[in-house]
């Protein structure tokens, strides 16, 4: 299908890409582009510039922290993911849950930062990154700012990145316990009916996907807390409240069992 | 600087020869390869990024054209089903496609042999299951798979 009218800039420094994004109205960050092209030829979205972050190799960039964490570049793919060593060694539940996103070509080309940026309560990453207890780390004209992910996801399609600013890299904190993530998915790999994500380490954190605009945060895994939590989910063609509901029980109880 | 451009001169490799075109900037790759380049071998099937039979490589891993911009592309390395073989030249995929009956009506076929190209240039030995991924991107109507799987399992041993 052919696109709108759109302008596109390919920036060789972080800088000239934020320049790019604050001085153009309606301008966009491209990464892999798997989500944004698409909603472009449904013209769900129409910017009028997009800002190609392919040559910024340090926004690809994946890297242990000096604590033992991780650093993604918001541009690494969810195949880089999988394929980084550095990434499986502090932190292996990221590829496990990389490996579920859509198929080899859409891994090949889909972002980390386009997953958590599209926010997108169907995705698989906002829940994960919300119970690994991971900080955003965002660039604007004036700097760079850091936001844990508890406070990153806003709503549906919306984020703490502002016009003009761009996400630069997720910071994941060392392994300390235990980790897990199951959902029901629409169809093998797809996207996410409910989804649960589980961070066990003494205590349980656990984030729910799919049931609210934004991932929905219990501490604890005692089912009456995820009932307590999950008080409106959405009703669609796919489940209906009532069954997402019981959906989160379940999976929040199987991402605990099966964290390792 | 690289200032925003509605269209630009890209210089792309496709199949070892590098093309230069002026495309818009919201050209589709699988539109580039297609109208500009006139190699009609890679098929727009949903234009949706959900049936795969746009696949093509890309510095050689399988993507899936029809979510590429042609700008995108500028300075990589594309590989489409033309760099395979031709009648009386087939590449050992399409061969064992041939053998073993891996197509019906065909329309899935360019997208399949690409997604299997990328397997087997990564992975020489693939177990049946890394095949059954490697095309999970890929859907057949005509739902053939087994026979795809096949092929693609005899074509990895030769």
């Amino acid at each position: 299908m052919l696109l709108s009218q759109v302008e596109y800039a390919r920036p060789q420094t972080v800088a000239e890409a934020i320049g790019i994004l604050g001085g153009r109205e309606n301008a966009r960050p491209l990464a892999g582009g798997q989500t944004l092209i698409n909603v472009m030829k449904m013209r769900a979205a129409a910017p009028d510039v997009l800002v190609d972050l392919a040559d910024l190799e340090e926004l690809r960039a994946i890297s242990r922290t000096a604590d033992g964490g991780l650093e993604l570049g918001a541009t690494a793919t969810y195949s880089d993911v999988i394929g980084s060593p550095d990434a499986t060694a502090a932190r292996p539940i990221l590829a496990e849950v990389c490996a579920q996103i859509a198929d080899v070509q859409v891994r090949n080309r889909g972002t980390v930062g386009g997953n958590v940026c599209s926010s997108d309560p169907t995705n698989h990453l906002p829940p994960l990154m919300v119970a690994v207890g991971a900080t955003m780390t965002i660039a604007g004209a004036s700097g760079e700012r850091e936001v844990p992910a508890e406070e990153f996801f806003l709503g549906v399609y919306f984020t703490a990145v502002s016009p003009g600013e761009l996400l630069t890299k997720v910071t994941i904190p060392p392994k300390a316990g235990r980790d897990g993530f199951a959902s029901v998915t629409i169809g093998k790999d797809g996207t996410c009916i409910v989804s649960a994500a589980a961070s066990v380490n003494g205590q349980t954190r656990l984030a729910i996907g799919c049931v609210s605009a934004t991932p929905v945060v219990v501490e604890g895994s005692d089912p009456e807390a995820v009932r307590a939590a999950v008080t409106d989910p959405p009703s669609d063609v796919h489940a209906s409240a009532e069954y997402r509901r019981h959906l989160a029980e379940v999976l929040a109880a199987r991402a605990v069992s099966e964290a390792k | 600087m690289s200032e925003p451009v509605a269209s630009k001169r890209i210089a792309v490799e496709v199949n070892g020869e590098t093309y230069e075109h002026e495309v818009e900037a919201r050209r589709l790759l699988v539109h580039f390869l297609r109208d500009d380049l006139e190699l009609t071998g890679t098929h727009v099937g949903c234009d949706t990024g959900n049936c795969g039979a746009c696949t093509v490589l890309c510095d050689g891993q399988a993507i899936k054209s029809c979510m590429m911009l042609a700008v995108q592309a500028e300075g990589r390395r594309i590989e489409t089903v033309e760099s395979l073989g031709g009648e009386g030249d087939l590449h050992a995929l399409q061969q064992a496609f041939s053998t073993h009956h891996a197509l019906q009506c065909g329309y899935c076929t360019p997208g399949m042999l690409m997604s299997a190209k990328g397997l087997l240039d990564n992975n020489p030995e693939p177990t049946e299951n890394e095949i059954r991924r490697a095309i999970q991107g890929n859907i057949c109507r005509c739902t053939g798979y087994v026979n795809i799987v096949e092929a693609i399992k005899s074509a990895a041993v030769l």
